[in-house]
């Protein structure tokens, strides 16, 4: 399936190359690089790129782009998941997934990918099992291993790959048991000119972060699951349970991870938790257009709105934008046209504005286009959905452990067009 | 570090070898590091390969893996040196660690040196018959790599496949269908007999494994099923009635959770298999996943988009209202923009193309220009694809023409030229506007269109023609080439129609065309004024000139790029590249005329079938020394039963599916049930398999023999194993304590027979988790009320538990300790396990004083390694004996329970459950009572008494119209009556 994997960083330069099968020459990635020039934007370069022998399959993240080579038939979305999964694990591993990191931990990456495939078929890409395998690298036993000689690879061979439930170890141990569940919603939705809500929809995850000692098996149940209406788990959850209950029943995976994610059905109204007055105006003949922008709080049920940070691409006639925040700070630049404004907290008493002039080229004639606001946003302790989680239950272990629910609602693709 | 390392390439190499050969690990360590650091930069090592392969039997594992990592990549080039290492391997393929022999294998069949095929060939075969799941998968991965090496060997290597392909472990499922992906997909005859296998397991296989196997079952379904859609597409009242194969039932139906995964590519593998393999009507459900993958990374969407715009021509319905999840957001990438563009533009109907256009509107403000353009070309398909909406598209696209950039201007001016072409004559007066235009455009690309559109149609606008000609002439000289090119030819084409008018104007053109600096300009003037003009000189072409110039141009066909690229299987590169990708494996077409499905079937000869003879020898077993006279009836009955099974054995794989289904969680149960048909244990296969009648009858027979064994033998014999159920129903008949002569038990016997044919085999007994595999640490317990009296003491429910030991170790002393109760319960400890071997299972009774009430009865579970803390919780129903009254009886005993101790609910009863016979099964099934006859056949009536206080119960279910029905319970317990009557309710409603 994946012959080969070539690391491309932004200045393409090849940093990093791994074969599964004959090694294939990395002249390949002209025919990347070719299409890099042709788009405009770094992620326009087409994901399948045909070449006379090969097809380059590619991801991009934290700007890296994760070239794949295949030779024959495949289903793209194979690849592409498997290469996001590639740097998940990387991220899990080194905390970060930039090219210092990988460059500094070549001998893991190659360890990694030497495990995670298998003559280009996917072999272990659970983070449990790969853990046992390679132990992540952390200061210390960087340190330690150094000095004694000692390695990375687990010394025992894991049994993970063995068992009935692959994604969790075995004789995990912990002197404090806890398990905390995040429920974070991000409201996705666009507002048109007038304010009116053209498309709003609300997206959950439920991220878990388990240290439990043995083989804890646990079920959460919702005080409203009828919210949920398209859900897709991590393997660990039995389905007929949650068809035939509505209840989470899983053994949970060591650590960090995705429980359940989620969307509220379409035909709840969703709550708009800020609204924003705006007047962007150009005339003609004028090299001077107006800004004017108000956020104000909306439907948010009590709870304050922070970290509002709003951003707007401004027309590409503006030469730049003399504004005056009444709270928070904002930049322009001059040459993204990108302007972003730090809100900070939104006090209801005092509405946040930001008003001023934008300059632009003299004598060009008005900008057409009128900029599209994006506004992110976090608002604590409250799903916006309303979902709430009703009693998480542990079974097959004596202690007691330690139990946390979070919610937390945020701003996902929001947009407010002008 | 790095840099430095051309330079001094060879001397560094040769500190590195010294580190190789040293003897400390360490040194090894760090030496095997920089090299595989080099690897991986693409830097050549080779030269080291020598000093490498020496340290393959190397004792610290990460050397050696680094050893391995180097092995694999440069084994290919140096073959001879390669070889030197292959013994290490063969010695680890017989190592008694299922790991290293499973890595052994791995790196031993990643060295591309074909010399060691015979070696590899070997390898594989013996792996592909190894205890360990863990080896089989591991054979199964290489043979796509053997087979890559030598495709001469692709014989020996089906015949591994095949082997592999009747694997019953998840953990090669996934492999082994890969690996007959790579090596012989064309053999789907190797699928039949594991067809229902795979889709059973289906749903535990690891997610990359389940997108090859769904992938590939596509294709099979498309050989071997009908169309579900074939009626729909042609209407032959001739045809007969489609019937769906169970087994593409099964498909569809154990597919379908899998679009809940994780797991983007596991999703379109489900969502290409509905979209091919489904009815039109249940295709549907795939929609909502797919729009759940957009909101994942911009390659995923992408990918997911160009999907969903193939099916979204075929299937407009199904996306439809999710309409608003394709608008686009000024942050998304082009390609996601224009891919978007392209579903909505798909999904415009009559209804919808206001909304649609109103997005578009706001689309073409936009600042990104190539989208802007699609756009405009998505508003010119609408428009040629709704007929309603033709005129406002034009009327907005006129209004682009006057946009500032270049590329709208282009793209509107392009499509309207497109949109005119279509029916020109009723559109003259967006031409004449268009010739209004020139004087306020200055885009030439615009400018040039405007012009060619009226010269192609200046018998459309006459009057206009001539003056705008007139007014090009004029500022010709200013004009930008391609705009020069289009007044030459708007001049011609007026030449030829409207020569009277246009003849000087024309010369007037060509004659400053003959001047001027572009010779694309001058030799094009040239032309055209030998084609048009006629001299003596002219040759025969200018004849022709009205017909070369106004021939009737094809109007462009705006049709979507997507449009029948689903013959391509969807979700595959080639269809993403519309083009045939390498080792694509085509989709076939429905068969007319579906092929045999009985290939499909699984000889079950060591299960199923074999449950005759052992039920034979044990009914000869029984009644040899019985009367002779009942030879016969039992030869009678013997056919009945054969027959009966023969019935249901085209029924009992299906059976076994929604049984499989129920513990999909559980892999270990159906690997268990593997174990349990080779062991013929059929009684405890029954136990299993409560719905299949057919066993089920054997197994009534069996416990029948069992039960007399049990008169007069105590009760810890292995017969005793057996399944409760069968006893239960044979409590139904009050046969339980039966102490006829053999003849005599024979005929309430066949009855029984004939009686379980009618009750449906759904009354089986609940049985409920004690302890779970995993946190017993493999051995399982689970409980179920048997309903049998329980015979030390008259006064205790008795609970039948199975214990079943899935560790690999045996247990021992299996017993309870630390009874914890309510004041007033009792309990009767079961006789302490001596010895459960692995593997095995084993059944006990204990019994348990609940003094009427559901509190649990808390215990430890103690091996002789391990304490477990248990419990037992009875279900209220389970807390009564059933009594037999008569009708009068019942009555009597009804009137004295009024007022208080009269509980009385109104009802709905669930469509399924609306005739006598399954109100008496679902209520016996909820309690534990027993039938009162009763007159009228709007009535059931049930008896029972609670067990330890013998207080009466008493239910009533009076049925009415239409469902209706009211569900009395008279008890003077109140406590129990409320309880029973919420069970029962729930029981009769849902």
């Amino acid at each position: 399936m994946i012959h080969s994997l070539f690391l491309i960083n932004a200045s393409g330069d090849i940093f990093l190359e791994k074969h599964w099968k004959s090694v294939v020459s990395r002249s390949v990635c002209d025919y990347f690089f070719e299409a890099q020039e042709r788009a405009t934007e770094p992620e326009n370069v087409p994901p399948v790129i045909p070449t006379p022998h090969h097809y380059l399959i590619s991801v991009l993240r934290h700007r890296i782009y994760f070239v794949a080579v295949i030779q024959s038939e495949v289903p793209p979305l194979f690849v592409i998941e498997f290469l996001h999964r590639v740097v998940d694990t990387f991220q899990d591993y080194f905390g970060v997934c930039t090219e210092a990191a990988i460059k500094d931990n070549v001998v893991v990456v190659y360890e990694l990918l030497e495990e995670m495939l298998d003559n280009g078929f996917p072999l272990a890409t659970e983070s449990n099992i790969l853990k046992e395998l390679i132990k992540p690298p952390t200061i210390l036993r960087t340190m330690v291993n150094t000095i004694t000689g000692s390695t990375n690879v687990g010394e025992q061979l894991p049994t993970g790959q063995l068992s009935v439930v692959p994604w969790r170890r075995t004789g995990v141990k912990y002197t404090n048991n806890e398990a905390y569940f995040d429920v974070v919603e991000e409201i996705d939705a666009i507002i048109d000119k007038s304010g009116s809500t053209i498309t709003a929809e609300i997206q959950g995850v439920i991220d878990a972060c388990v240290k439990l000692t043995g083989m804890p098996d646990l079920t959460l149940s919702f005080m409203n699951p009828r919210l949920l209406d398209d859900v897709s788990f991590h393997p660990c959850v039995r389905f007929k349970r949650w068809e035939a209950e509505r209840i989470l029943s899983f053994i949970p995976p060591d650590g960090n991870f995705r429980l359940l994610s989620y969307h509220v059905s379409s035909q709840n109204l969703v709550a708009i938790p800020v609204y924003i007055k705006h007047n962007i105006t150009f005339r003609e003949g004028s090299s001077q257009g107006r800004f004017d922008l108000t956020l104000g709080p909306k439907q948010t049920m009590g709870k304050a709105v922070e970290s509002v940070l709003v951003s707007s691409q401004l027309p590409r006639g503006v030469l730049n934008a003399n504004l005056n925040p009444s709270q928070g700070t904002y930049t322009f630049d001059p040459v993204t046209k990108m302007l972003s404004w730090d809100v900070g907290k939104i006090n209801p008493q005092k509405l946040p504005s930001l008003k001023g002039t934008m300059s632009l080229q003299a004598g060009a004639s008005k900008p057409d286009e009128n900029p599209t606001i994006n506004i992110q946003l976090k608002i604590q302790q409250m799903a916006i959905s309303g979902l709430k989680v009703n009693r998480l239950d542990m079974y097959g272990e004596k202690y007691k452990p330690f139990k946390g629910i979070k919610y937390m609602t945020k701003a996902g693709k929001f947009q407010v067009r002008t | 570090k790095g840099t430095n390392f051309q330079c001094f390439s060879s001397l560094r190499h040769d500190d590195l070898k010294e580190m190789l050969d040293s003897n400390k690990d360490s040194l090894k360590l760090e030496a095997m590091k920089r090299i595989v650091a080099m690897i991986a930069r693409g830097k050549n090592t080779s030269d080291l390969f020598p000093a490498v392969v020496k340290n393959v039997a190397c004792k610290n594992i990460e050397v050696k893996k680094l050893v391995y990592v180097y092995l694999v990549r440069y084994a290919e080039e140096q073959q001879d040196l390669a070889l030197l290492s292959i013994s290490t391997f063969q010695r680890g393929l017989k190592d008694p660690n299922q790991l290293i022999r499973a890595s052994a294998l791995r790196v031993l069949s990643s060295i591309r040196v074909t010399i060691i095929v015979p070696i590899m060939m070997l390898a594989i075969k013996e792996a592909a018959s190894d205890m360990s799941p863990y080896v089989r998968k591991t054979a199964a991965h290489a043979i796509p790599k053997l087979y890559s090496l030598d495709p001469e060997q692709k014989d020996q290597l089906i015949e591994v496949i095949e082997k592999l392909l009747a694997d019953k472990t998840t953990l090669v499922a996934g492999s082994v269908v890969m690996a007959f992906e790579e090596v012989c997909p064309e053999r789907i005859d190797l699928i039949h007999k594991n067809y229902r296998k795979l889709c059973n397991l289906l749903i535990d296989v690891e997610e990359w494994g389940q997108v090859v196997i769904i992938n590939m079952l596509t294709r099979y379904a498309r050989t071997q099923f009908l169309n579900p859609n074939m009626n729909e597409e042609e209407e032959e009242k001739d045809k007969k009635p489609y019937v769906m194969d169970p087994d593409h039932r099964l498909l569809l139906r154990n597919t379908k959770p899998l679009l809940q995964s994780r797991n983007a590519a596991v999703v379109m593998a489900v969502a290409q298999l509905y979209f091919h393999l489904a009815p039109k009507a249940e295709v549907g459900v795939i929609a909502k996943a797919l729009v759940r993958l957009l909101r994942s990374h911009s390659e995923v969407q992408y990918v997911v988009l160009q999907n969903v715009a193939t099916m979204s021509i075929k299937r407009r319905g199904m996306f439809e209202p999710y309409l608003k999840s394709f608008y686009i957001r000024s942050t998304d990438p082009t390609q996601i923009k224009v891919l978007k563009l392209e579903v909505l533009t798909n999904l415009a109907n009559e209804t919808n193309i206001s909304t649609i256009l109103r997005e578009f509107q706001t689309y073409i403000k936009s600042m990104d220009k190539d989208f802007v353009a699609a756009t405009i070309q998505a508003i010119g398909r609408c428009a040629t694809n709704i007929g309603e909406v033709r005129d406002t598209c034009l009327n907005g696209l006129v209004q682009l023409l006057s946009n500032r950039d270049e590329l709208v201007v282009a793209e509107s001016v392009v499509v309207i030229k497109k949109l005119l072409q279509m029916q020109p004559e009723k559109h003259s007066d967006i031409i004449k506007h268009m010739a209004k235009l020139t004087d306020n455009i200055q885009v030439p690309m615009a400018r040039a269109s405007i012009l060619w559109l009226i010269g192609e149609y200046c018998e459309h606008v006459p009057k206009i023609a001539p003056d705008v000609l007139r007014k090009m002439a004029k500022s010709f000289t200013n004009e930008e080439d391609i705009v020069k090119l289009q007044i030459i030819n708007l001049a011609a084409k007026l030449y030829l129609t409207n020569s009277k008018q246009t003849k000087l104007l024309t010369q007037y053109v060509l004659n400053l065309a003959k001047y001027d600096q572009n010779y694309d300009i001058r030799d094009r003037a040239r032309f055209i004024r030998q084609l048009i003009v006629p001299t003596e000189k002219s040759g025969a072409l200018s004849k022709y000139a009205k017909k070369l110039f106004l021939a009737l141009k094809p109007a462009p066909v705006l049709e979507s790029p997507f449009k029948d690229r689903d013959h391509f299987q969807l979700g595959s590169l080639s269809h993403l590249l519309n083009a045939k990708a390498g080792g694509y494996q085509e989709l076939p077409d429905w068969p007319e005329a579906a092929p045999d499905p009985s290939v499909r079937n699984v000889e079950v000869k060591d299960s199923v079938q074999s449950v005759p003879s052992v039920i034979i020898n044990f009914l000869n077993f029984a009644f040899f020394s019985s009367e002779q006279s009942s030879e016969e009836e039992e030869r009678k009955h013997e056919r009945k039963s054969k027959q009966r099974k023969s019935e249901s054995e085209s029924e009992s794989d299906e059976e076994e599916d929604s049984e499989s289904e129920s513990s999909q969680t559980e892999s270990e149960d159906s690997e268990s049930e593997a174990e349990v048909k080779k062991k013929k244990k059929v009684l405890k296969k029954t136990h299993f398999k409560h719905s299949n009648m057919n066993i089920c009858m054997y197994s009534c027979q069996c416990s029948f023999i069992s039960f007399q064994a049990a008169e007069s033998k105590p009760p810890s014999k292995p017969v005793k194993k057996d399944n409760k159920k069968e006893k239960k129903e044979m409590s139904l008949l009050d046969l339980d304590d039966c102490k006829f002569s053999h003849a005599n038990m024979y005929r309430p016997f066949l009855h029984l027979l004939l009686c379980l044919q009618t009750i449906s085999p759904s009354s089986a007994l609940k049985s409920y988790e004690m302890l779970h595999r995993i946190t017993g640490e493999g051995l399982s317990v689970e409980y179920c009320f048997s309903r049998q009296p329980f015979s030390p003491d008259a006064n205790m429910v008795a609970v039948q538990m199975q214990f079943t030991n899935n560790a690999t170790s045996d247990t021992k002393n299996l017993h309870m300790e630390d009874v914890k109760l309510q004041s007033g319960m009792r309990v009767k400890e079961f006789p302490e396990i001596e010895l459960l071997p692995a593997g095995e299972m084993v059944t006990a009774v204990m019994g348990i004083d609940f003094c009427d009430s559901t509190q649990a009865a808390n215990f430890q579970l103690c091996t002789h390694t391990r304490k477990f803390f248990v419990s037992i919780q009875p279900p209220v129903g389970e807390l009564m004996r059933p009594v037999f009254l008569t009708e009068n009886e019942f009555k009597k005993e009804q009137g004295q329970l009024m007022g208080m101790n009269e509980i009385t609910e109104k009802i709905t009863l669930d469509v399924k459950c609306r005739n006598e016979h399954s109100i008496v099964q679902r209520v016996i099934t909820a309690a534990n009572l027993s039938r009162v006859p009763c007159g009228s056949d709007k009535e059931c009536r049930f008896a029972g008494r609670t067990v330890t206080s013998s207080s009466l119960v008493l239910v009533t279910v009076a049925t009415k119209e239409e469902g209706a029905a009211k569900l009395t319970i008279n008890c003077e317990k109140m406590v129990i009556g409320t309880m029973l009557v919420k069970d029962i309710l729930l029981a009769l409603t849902q």
